[in-house]
């Protein structure tokens, strides 16, 4: 009988092997994909289990960590003014995840980046505690609050950029919500952010960043760029050929003007009293190969946008004749985010230059050593100096005598733009306000270039226009700024 | 090994070895060592969790060490030339499971649940009782070649045993799939399956004994296989029938596995013809398949095995009857990587409930890493070899058939429950040997080794001395 019991020794002996070798295969080959899959409720019970790294504005925190009873998550996320900060941090909660800011810079915030590797093992050998960094901003706490507030109850969306370096200021989005009461695991916190995905008022779509809306005539200053740059208009004070009305171009449809006297206007008067029929006819002239071209120069048409939170993209569409006259007007197609408007505002007032904007200036360690600092970048030349000059001159003149009057800051030389875009079936719908400006100092700089857009269902629909609405938020958002670097 | 084979001449060398070492010494430093780990283990646990020495470590190394002890003596007593490596081993393994219930004992998670139970005095009395039981077979059988008496009632017994949990009101609730716990008022619930093994090994062993010859020689070749007669089916039938039973009606996989496998290996030792393991094969195919395509559990643990991210989703949305445990376990010992959190850090008891009994091998592989878990299963491969071994030096086929049928049993079970864990293999509800909590499988699994050491103390024991004969040469003794 002694044969086939080696057999079976030799057969258990197989069982064992197979048991190692899958144990290898699971501790060992599968063990990071395991370990780091975000379903593994581990992951989240190590971002959770040392109070989180803060994010810094204007040097203060603008977030905290207070200690649970819970068994899982010691720690717990707390906003101060959540619903302000929203659209800059995004939530860390532990029952739904993290977005954003919390999500992205997650590694420096729990402490557990790659590049803190060497400070941990040296902190676990002194027996420290591993804490997290911190992630401080680019952005202006009084333009923020100048923003949210000039919002309201509104909804709508800011978005503010230092033209010089790119630098975010202001990030605001209405409504909004306080990520402060979906930060725990409780079912109570499910609930609440059910509640608040499901609102059909989208209180958590970062309207600044993830909205496209149609940017109405604030686009005029595109295409006014674009046929400067292509020699379709050759000063910003000599008339131009435009019939009124203007019929579109393989079309029998006549667009008209809603005010003022648009027959052979100026570039400069046309801007100011924002004429459908110059720009559209611009646009048609230039020609969509050439306009996508400049579009794309100002930021448009970039999938990939990282501020380090992903821009949706703004799109000027490849399209025929009539609809490219329209798009010119930034109707039909063409659609922009306000943080892409507030680009464009920006490389103008830079003397053309577009700055890359981001909105994380440097990534701290818990000690305030520095583990990185955002360098700026130059994204294009969307437009040469010249053209630039002309076109501040040109939106100077709107705020000055034209459609942008409430924008004016008193010692302060602003340009913008106003806009109306209709949108809906048969344009049906209440139009978006929209207003894009920069503000200038006397020694020729530009601090900060700021786009608003209200979509403000409550409003009477004659009441809603870029000048009206919109503006006076810009300018406190430009004043807080100029303010505050007094 | 090499010191045996099967040839007569070397059955000699075995006996021969007048005066050969008992190996009791040999055992005790080995038992020095099988307390002194999980003492150290159980130490480190409590200054990982509480960063102090847990208060109970002299109770607990007292307990363990005393039942080390006592069971050595008793060895050395009534088992003088037993196997020296397989008391150490079973020790140190159930102060290892002792010490990491003891640790799921302390998570805050557990203790939540309501299904929370102190559970490691609990499973240090079932320790004690096995130790008990051990210490009785020890004592009380004092040749196994007993049992050999009792084949046919340890086949009714294990009949009964197996059929226990299928009576309406003794057996315990289908809370977790399979019906295979029986609960005794004021006793808890018991397993009586654990037992239900080592009877019916006796009775395999005796029956089989009996039948061998019948069994191995009446048969035609075909096919280079020796087929056996349509009469000597019979037994085979009976239990694969017995183990569909299992199945069907207990919803138990593990143990229709065990019994099976069990009975196929022993099978093939009594009558060395391969062709029972390849019938063996055939009918566990036909049997599994066919009770997969209508047992809705069985389909589900499949699933669950091919699949357990779907399976994890499907419970987190709260579906009936599907259970996230299964890549809770992965993820733990995917966590524990190489080496390990360290014990008392990881977070096993995410798997929530039995996690210290059906899934224990996970909270090993999450705090003990790779290398503890290889580790563990080495040590379960030692027992079972060492089993085999005993198989090798018995001198009589009933004291083979039955060593060789309890590893056998052993090391399915091992890896039955160790390959549901890993994911190698679907999962069934058995507990994983001495160190997962559960008292019929401490228990039963003390007396399985106390069995196995009676086995390979009458295998090794020196033959007594011929009287005397001046006249003559010295003759070698050659036992039956």
């Amino acid at each position: 009988m002694n044969k086939p019991l080696r057999r079976i020794a030799l057969f258990c002996g197989i069982l064992v092997l197979a048991l190692l070798i899958r144990d290898n295969w699971l501790q060992y080959v599968k063990a990071d994909a395991l370990r780091t899959d975000t379903k593994n409720r581990r992951v989240s019970i190590e971002r959770y289990a040392t109070p989180r790294g803060d994010i810094i504005v204007d040097g203060k925190a603008i977030t905290g960590s207070v200690a649970t009873k819970g068994t899982d998550y010691k720690y717990k996320r707390t906003w101060k003014n959540g619903e302000m900060w929203a659209p800059v941090t995004g939530y860390s909660s532990q029952i739904v995840g993290a977005t954003q800011l919390e999500n992205l810079e997650d590694g420096i915030l729990t402490g557990n980046d790659d590049r803190l590797f060497f400070r941990n093992t040296l902190d676990m050998i002194t027996g420290k505690k591993k804490e997290g960094g911190s992630v401080v901003t680019t952005l202006n706490a009084a333009a923020q609050k100048a923003a949210f507030e000039g919002l309201g109850n509104k909804k709508g969306a800011v978005a503010a950029i230092d033209p010089a370096t790119g630098g975010i200021l202001a990030l605001a989005s209405t409504p909004s919500y306080d990520p402060s009461t979906f930060a725990g695991i409780s079912s109570k916190d499910g609930e609440t952010f059910t509640k608040l995905e499901k609102d059909k008022d989208k209180p958590m779509l970062n309207r600044a960043l993830r909205e496209t809306y149609p940017p109405g005539s604030t686009f005029k200053v595109v295409t006014a760029a674009a046929a400067l740059e292509n020699g379709k208009a050759n000063g910003i004070d000599e008339p131009t050929d435009t019939p009124d009305p203007y019929r579109l171009p393989q079309s029998t449809y006549d667009l008209t003007n809603e005010h003022g006297a648009c027959k052979n206007a100026t570039l400069r008067d046309a801007l100011e009293v924002s004429c459908n029929t110059v720009f559209a006819n611009l646009s048609d002239q230039v020609g969509n190969e050439k306009m996508i071209e400049q579009a794309d120069k100002f930021g448009f048409n970039d999938s990939k946008l990282d501020i380090p939170v992903r821009a949706a993209e703004s799109v000027y569409p490849k399209d025929n004749r009539p609809q490219n006259a329209l798009s010119g007007i930034g109707q039909a197609s063409t659609r922009a985010t306000p943080l892409q408007m507030a680009m464009v505002s920006a490389a103008v007032a830079n003397d053309g230059k577009l700055m890359k904007p981001y909105m994380v200036d440097q990534l701290r360690a818990s000690n305030l050593d520095t583990i990185e600092t955002h360098e700026p970048e130059e994204l294009s030349q969307a437009v040469s100096g010249d053209t630039a000059q002309k076109l501040q001159a040109m939106m100077e003149t709107v705020v000055k005598t034209g459609t942008g009057a409430k924008a004016q800051i008193p010692g302060v030389t602003v340009g913008g733009k106003t806009g109306t875009a209709q949108h809906g079936l048969k344009n049906s719908e209440k139009p978006y306000a929209w207003f894009i400006s920069y503000a200038k100092l006397s020694d020729g700089s530009s601090p900060v270039a700021v786009a608003v857009v209200v979509e403000d269902g409550s409003a009477n629909r004659d009441d809603i226009s870029g000048g009206g609405l919109a503006a006076p938020i810009a300018r406190n958002v430009m004043k807080a700024v100029i303010d505050s670097k007094k | 090994m090499s010191s045996t084979t099967n040839s007569p001449t070397h059955h000699t060398s075995t006996i021969g070895a007048i005066g050969a070492p008992s190996r009791r010494n040999t055992e005790l430093a080995l038992l020095v060592f099988a307390v002194v780990i999980p003492v150290f283990a159980y130490a480190n646990v409590g200054l990982a969790i509480n960063d102090e020495v847990p208060t109970g470590l002299l109770g607990y190394g007292l307990g363990l060490g005393l039942l080390a002890g006592v069971g050595h003596l008793v060895v050395r007593k009534f088992a003088p030339y037993a196997d020296p490596l397989m008391l150490p081993l079973a020790t140190l393994l159930n102060g290892l499971g002792l010490v990491v219930i003891w640790r799921l004992d302390q998570s805050q998670r557990l203790q939540l649940s309501s299904t929370y139970i102190e559970a490691s005095p609990r499973q240090l009395l079932n320790s004690a009782l096995g130790v008990a039981l051990f210490i009785a077979v020890l004592v009380f059988l004092k040749d196994h070649r007993v049992l050999q008496r009792y084949t046919y009632i340890s086949m009714a017994a294990a009949m009964v045993l197996l059929l226990l949990p299928l009576v309406p009101g003794l057996g315990a609730d289908e809370t977790f799939g399979a019906k295979i716990w029986i609960s005794i008022p004021g006793l808890g619930t018991i397993q009586p399956g654990e037992f239900a093994k080592i009877i019916i090994a006796v009775f395999f062993a005796g029956y089989l004994m009996v039948k061998r010859d019948a069994l191995a020689l009446a048969s035609r070749r075909f096919m280079g296989l020796y087929l056996p007669r349509g009469r000597d089916l019979g037994p085979i039938l009976v239990v694969w029938a017995m183990s569909i039973l299992i199945l069907v009606f207990e919803t138990d996989l593990g143990s229709s596995l065990l019994f099976f496998g069990m009975f196929v290996i022993m099978l093939y030792v009594a009558t060395e013809r391969t062709s029972w393991i390849v019938f063996g094969l055939l009918m566990s195919a036909v049997g599994a398949v066919g009770v997969a395509s209508f047992e809705p559990h069985v389909q589900q643990r499949v699933q669950a095995w091919l699949d357990p991210m779907k399976e994890y989703e499907l419970s987190k949305q709260g579906i009936i009857g599907h259970s996230e445990q299964s890549m809770e376990a992965l993820w733990a010992f995917g966590s524990g990587g190489t080496l390990g959190t360290g014990l008392g850090q990881g977070n096993s008891d995410l798997i929530g409930f039995a996690a210290n009994s059906d899934f224990i091998l996970a909270t090993f592989g999450e705090e003990l890493g790779l290398a503890g878990v290889m580790a563990i299963l080495l040590l379960y491969g030692l027992i079972v070899e060492r089993g085999i071994r005993t198989a090798l030096a018995a001198r009589d086929p009933f004291g083979k058939l039955l060593s060789v049928g309890l590893s056998g049993a052993f090391a399915l079970q091992v890896f039955v429950v160790a390959g549901g864990v890993l994911g190698l293999i679907p999962l069934t509800g058995m507990t994983l040997p001495f160190v997962a909590y559960g008292g019929s499988s401490v228990i039963a699994n003390w007396a399985l080794i106390g069995i196995l050491l009676r086995i390979s103390d009458t295998a090794r024991r020196p033959a007594p001395m011929p009287a005397a004969n001046p006249d003559a040469e010295m003759t070698q003794v050659v036992r039956p």
